[in-house]
C-alpha cells in the first residue's frame, strides 16, 4: 500500500515509439508510485507489449524519457541497464522460458546470471524451491518447458520473475489465452505477490475482469484465498488505477469508479465485456 | 534513395554490428565456456558423418573426371596430383562449408529466430545477459575451431576416395596415386586452404544468427529466417571463395608470363 508521497517507481515523459515510421506509442506520460498496482487496457495491437518493454529498456524510446527508481534510463548502455533491470521482475506475455533449460534452471537463472543480485551459490536452490512452492509447482523442478501446460508454464514463468524479489513487477497479457479456471489462478498469484511482497505492479490486459480482480481483492494468508475487500478508502481500490490504450494514445487514466463512470464507447467496451 | 536500396544497406550495417559486438564480446567477460563447448560438439562431431560422406565421393568421382581427361594425354599417372591440389585449396573448404552452412546456418537460424518470436531473446536481456555475447559469440568460436578441422578430414577423406577408385577402378598404382599427391602440395596450398574455412566459418555462423535473430512474425518468420541464412551463407561462400583464390593466385599469374 503506497504512503503518502511515496517514492516514484517508474515514469513516462512524452514517450513516443514507432516501428518503420509506424507509431506504436504516441506522446505517452504517466506516473507509478511505490505500492500502486497499475492496469493497463487495450486492445491488441494498441501498444501495450511495447510500453512495458519500453518500461524495461528493451525498447528505446524515438523521443521522450522514461524513468525507473528516480534514474534516467532513456540512454543508458545495455551493461548500465542490466543494474536497474534487476529490480524488475517481467511476465512475458507466454511465459518466454528458454526451452533447452529446465525449470530449477529457468527459475535460477536470475539468480545466477544478474550480477547486481549476487545470490550465493548454495542458496540458489533454496530460493528457487520457494518461488516455485510460492506458484504451487513444486514438483516440476527437473521438466522441461515443454513438458508443461500452458497454464504451468505461466506459473513457473511468475516464479521466474519473482524469485529475485524485485520490488517492481510487469505483467504482459498474464492471462492471454487461459481457460477461465487456469486464469483465475494466475490472478490469484499477482494478487498474492502484491499483497506478500509488496510490489508495484504493472498488468497489461484486455480482459475487464483481471482488473477488477486486482482492485477489489485481497489475498487471505489464513486460508490462501482472495477475499473481497469493501471499500473503505484504504483498501486495494485506492491504489489501484487504470489505463487505457487506444492506438499507441493513452485515452483514460483514473480510478476504477471513473472508469465505470466514462461514457467512451471504446472504453465502456472493456467494462461490458468484463461484466458477465 | 530507393526503398529496396536503404534497406540493403541498413543490412549491411546490422550485419556489420552483428560481427564487431561479436568479436569484441570474445575478450569480454563473461565467457560461456560451457555453451562453446556444446556448440564445438554440434557443429563438428554433429557434421562429421556429412563432412565425411561429401568429401570421400567428391575425391572419388574427381579422380573418375580427371583420369579420364588425363589419359588422352597419356598421363593417367597423374590423377593424383590434380586431385589433391583441387580438393585442398578448393573443392575441401568450399564443399565442407556448404555443408556445414546448410547443417549449421539453418540450425542456428532456426533456434534463434524462434527464440526471438517467442521472446526468450527479450527475457535473456531482461534477465542480465547480453544476447550476442550468450548465444553468439560462442556460436562463432565453435565454428572457427571446428571447420577447419572438418576441411582437414575432408581433404584427407577426399583423398583416400581418390585412392580407392585410382586403385579399384582406374588402374593406377596406389603408391603412385600417394606420391603425386603428396608431392603436389605447396605451403601456398596449405595456407589458402585453411585461411579459406576460417573465413568461412564467420559467413556460417554469422549469418545464420544474424537471421534467426532478426526473426519476426512467429512460425513463418522463423521459416523465413531460415532459408534466407542458407540462401545467404551458400551465396557468400561461392563469393568469398573467388576473391580468396583470386588473391592466393594473383603472384603467381602475374610471375608467369
Amino acid at each position: 500500500m503506497p504512503a503518502d508521497g511515496a517514492k516514484s517507481i517508474l515514469k513516462f515523459e512524452h514517450v513516443s515509439v514507432s516501428f518503420d515510421g509506424v507509431p506504436a506509442l504516441e506522446d505517452l506520460s504517466f506516473e507509478v508510485r511505490q505500492g500502486e498496482a497499475r492496469i493497463i487496457l487495450g486492445a491488441a495491437g494498441s501498444g501495450k507489449t511495447v510500453l512495458l518493454k519500453t518500461a524495461l529498456g528493451l525498447q528505446r524510446p524515438d523521443s521522450g524519457s522514461v524513468h525507473l527508481f528516480g534514474q534516467n534510463i532513456t540512454r543508458m548502455t545495455e551493461r548500465q541497464l542490466f543494474e536497474i533491470r534487476s529490480k524488475i521482475g517481467m511476465l512475458f506475455q507466454e511465459g518466454a522460458l528458454f526451452d533447452s533449460l529446465t525449470i530449477a534452471e529457468n527459475v535460477a537463472y536470475p539468480l545466477l546470471n544478474q550480477e547486481a543480485i549476487k545470490c550465493p551459490l548454495n542458496e540458489v536452490q533454496h530460493r528457487v524451491k520457494e518461488a516455485l512452492h510460492f506458484v504451487e509447482l513444486d514438483q516440476t523442478l527437473a521438466r522441461f518447458p515443454s513438458e508443461l501446460s500452458g497454464g504451468m508454464r505461466r506459473r513457473a514463468a511468475i516464479a521466474r520473475a519473482v524469485v529475485t524479489g524485485p520490488p517492481l513487477l510487469l505483467y504482459d497479457s498474464p492471462t492471454a489465452g487461459l481457460d477461465p479456471i487456469t486464469a483465475h489462478t494466475i490472478m490469484a498469484l499477482i494478487v498474492k505477490e502484491r499483497d506478500v511482497a509488496n510490489t508495484t505492479t504493472l498488468i497489461v490486459t484486455h480482459r475487464y475482469q483481471d482488473g477488477n480482480l486486482v482492485a477489489n481483492f485481497r489475498y487471505n494468508p489464513d486460508n490462501a484465498q482472495l477475499v473481497p475487500v469493501h471499500d473503505n478508502g484504504h483498501g486495494p481500490q485506492s491504489w489501484t488505477r487504470f489505463m487505457v490504450l487506444r492506438d499507441g494514445k493513452l485515452v483514460f487514466e483514473g480510478t476504477q469508479a471513473e472508469l465505470e463512470a466514462s461514457r467512451d464507447p471504446y472504453i465502456s467496451k472493456f467494462r461490458k465485456q468484463g461484466g458477465g | 534513395m530507393p526503398g529496396f536500396l536503404v534497406r540493403f544497406l541498413l543490412t549491411i550495417q546490422d550485419f556489420y554490428l552483428l560481427t564487431g559486438r561479436a568479436i569484441r564480446n570474445i575478450f569480454r567477460k563473461p565467457h560461456y565456456t560451457d555453451d562453446i563447448i556444446l556448440q564445438m560438439d554440434s557443429i563438428g562431431v554433429g557434421s562429421l558423418l556429412i563432412v565425411v560422406l561429401t568429401g570421400f565421393f567428391s575425391g572419388a568421382v574427381m579422380t573418375l573426371q580427371l583420369a579420364r581427361a588425363l589419359a588422352r594425354w597419356g598421363q593417367k599417372g597423374q590423377v593424383g596430383t590434380a586431385v589433391s591440389i583441387t580438393l585442398v585449396r578448393e573443392l575441401g573448404p568450399a564443399l565442407t562449408a556448404l555443408m556445414v552452412a546448410g547443417r549449421n546456418s539453418s540450425g542456428m537460424a532456426s533456434e534463434l529466430g524462434s527464440m526471438k518470436v517467442t521472446e526468450q531473446i527479450d527475457a535473456m536481456r531482461a534477465l542480465g545477459t547480453d544476447p550476442i555475447q550468450k548465444l553468439v559469440t560462442p556460436r562463432l568460436i565453435a565454428t572457427c575451431v571446428v571447420l577447419p578441422l572438418l576441411t582437414i578430414i575432408a581433404d584427407f577423406v577426399g583423398m583416400f576416395g581418390g585412392y580407392v577408385v585410382a586403385v579399384l577402378l582406374v588402374d593406377v598404382q596406389g603408391r603412385l596415386y600417394w606420391s603425386t599427391a603428396w608431392q603436389a602440395l605447396e605451403w601456398n596450398d596449405l595456407t589458402q586452404g585453411l585461411l579459406k574455412p576460417f573465413v568461412f566459418a564467420f559467413v556460417v555462423a554469422l549469418v545464420g544468427c544474424y537471421y534467426g535473430l532478426r526473426a519476426t512474425g512467429g512460425t513463418q518468420g522463423v521459416g523465413r529466417a531460415t532459408t534466407q541464412a542458407v540462401v545467404m551463407a551458400s551465396v557468400l561462400i561461392f563469393v568469398l571463395t573467388f576473391f580468396l583464390t583470386r588473391i592466393f593466385t594473383s603472384g603467381l599469374l602475374a610471375s608467369t608470363p
